[in-house]
């Protein structure tokens, strides 16, 4: 699971250009958007992709994401469990 | 006709152009047939969250009208014209290059977004709040003319009072490997020094971002005015010199009261022509300036052309490193701009000092 958490940093980090943001700074279970990461509506549908492209999980509701990208820990758990590849 | 003048200018190019406070003193050398620009520092004007979904011909844009608009004191203009050849063309690529990597399955929105012509003077608008008249104009090596005629006009006609306007282009890697393939880039390096001798065709490609505040209001800071804008989408040499002379003729000028021709010749052996025969045909006592082998060859490098004209007018300095032949001008009262692209769009310019 740590490394599934590890990957999603670096691929949220990568994917959505966030330049000045090192892996260390994003905790765990902090909020990835609002106060947190500061991430917005474009950023969910590039995540909504990414879960498409790289673990094989359609979201059909864009409102499902709001739940699951609350946090990189949320986000794990939810890919661990559904993912297809 | 209400008069119009250059109130402020910022450049990012392949040289050292962004600090208005030096005029090409510095000359970055390269030995090659690609160059990009000397980037400023971009995060000194874009904030990170704003910047991360801007492609780099976003930012030189974003930047150049940054620099432009403290030049010319002003945090407001009326309008934003922008003149590009290419666009966004780096995330025009990325996602096309999605499309056909993924099967045409997972696209990305960012991308799609950022990959319009007119992003650029989106995004410059959003960054002041401008919510005045937005339009890009896309004709190929005549882009920033168009961008240049339109604000021109307005002001002219009292539409508009300031205008930002201004030429962008940015490099993307596609483009070039097809560039490459249709020998529009040259096959051997070269130097600033040896572009014009290279005697080989094609240019050397590169970017940038030139914009102007242009405005009705003389004061000390302006640079010039614009007299005249012309275009010309298809021109036969043998009608190019009677074509420059009907132009100065609508400007109740001679070629004798022309103190210095810019020309945009980019070391193509095919096409240089144009530039050698309005040389030795018209000019032949006049002072000649050149520009590509400092910024090389992009949709929109006329207004590096601009950049230069509008500077040597305000400084009434030359700098060695532009000048094309021995004839020295004493006083530069006015200046014509002269480009084409590969024998189409040709445009001429003329700058007159305040």
């Amino acid at each position: 699971m740590s490394d599934l958490k590890q990957e999603l940093k670096e691929k949220i980090i990568e994917q959505l250009n966030l330049e000045d943001v090192a892996v260390e700074e994003i905790g765990d279970n902090d909020a990835l958007f609002g106060d947190g990461l500061g991430l917005d509506s474009i950023d969910a549908l590039e995540l909504i992709v990414m879960l498409d492209k790289d673990y094989g999980i359609k979201l059909s509701d864009p409102k499902e994401g709001r739940k699951i990208f609350e946090s990189v820990e949320v986000m794990a758990n939810y890919i661990s469990e559904h993912r297809t590849k | 006709m209400k008069k119009v003048y250059i109130q402020g200018a910022g450049s990012i190019s392949s040289q050292k152009t962004f600090d208005n406070s030096e005029f090409l003193d510095e000359i970055s050398v390269y030995n090659d047939t690609v160059i990009s620009v000397v980037n400023p520092n971009y995060k000194e004007y874009i904030p990170p969250a704003a910047a991360r979904r801007m492609a780099k011909g976003i930012k030189m844009g974003v930047v150049a009208s940054r620099i432009a608009m403290q030049e010319a004191n002003v945090e407001q203009v009326d309008a934003i014209i922008t003149g590009t050849g290419m666009g966004c063309v780096v995330d025009s690529e990325k996602f096309v290059s999605a499309i056909i990597d993924n099967n045409e399955e997972f696209l990305t929105p960012t991308s799609f977004i950022q990959s319009t012509h007119n992003t650029v003077g989106g995004q410059i608008a959003l960054g002041m709040g401008c919510k005045g008249y937005n339009f890009t104009y896309v004709h190929a090596s005549n882009s920033f003319e168009s961008a240049l005629l339109d604000a021109k006009m307005q002001l002219e006609l009292g539409e508009a009072s300031s205008i930002l306007v201004g030429g962008v282009d940015e490099l993307g890697a596609h483009t070039i490997k097809i560039h490459r393939l249709i020998d529009h880039i040259k096959e051997n390096a070269v130097t600033p020094a040896t572009l014009l001798d290279s005697k080989s065709s094609g240019s050397v490609f590169s970017e940038g971002a030139n914009f102007f505040v242009l405005g009705n209001a003389l004061s000390e800071r302006c640079y010039a005015e614009v007299v005249s804008v012309e275009m010309y989408n298809t021109l036969p040499l043998e009608n190019l010199e009677e074509t420059v002379e009907a132009f100065l003729k609508d400007n109740n000028l001679s070629t004798e009261e022309i103190d210095v021709v810019v020309m945009g010749n980019n070391g193509d052996v095919a096409y240089d022509n144009y530039y050698n025969h309005i040389s030795s045909a018209l000019f032949s006592e006049t002072q000649h300036v050149y520009y590509k082998h400092l910024c090389g060859e992009f949709n929109t490098a006329s207004s590096f052309g601009m950049w230069l004209g509008a500077k040597i007018l305000k400084t009434q300095q030359i700098p060695e490193i532009v000048k094309l032949n021995e004839t020295k001008a004493s006083a530069i009262k006015h200046i014509l701009l002269y480009n084409q692209y590969r024998g189409e769009n040709h445009s001429l310019s003329l700058l007159k000092k305040c």
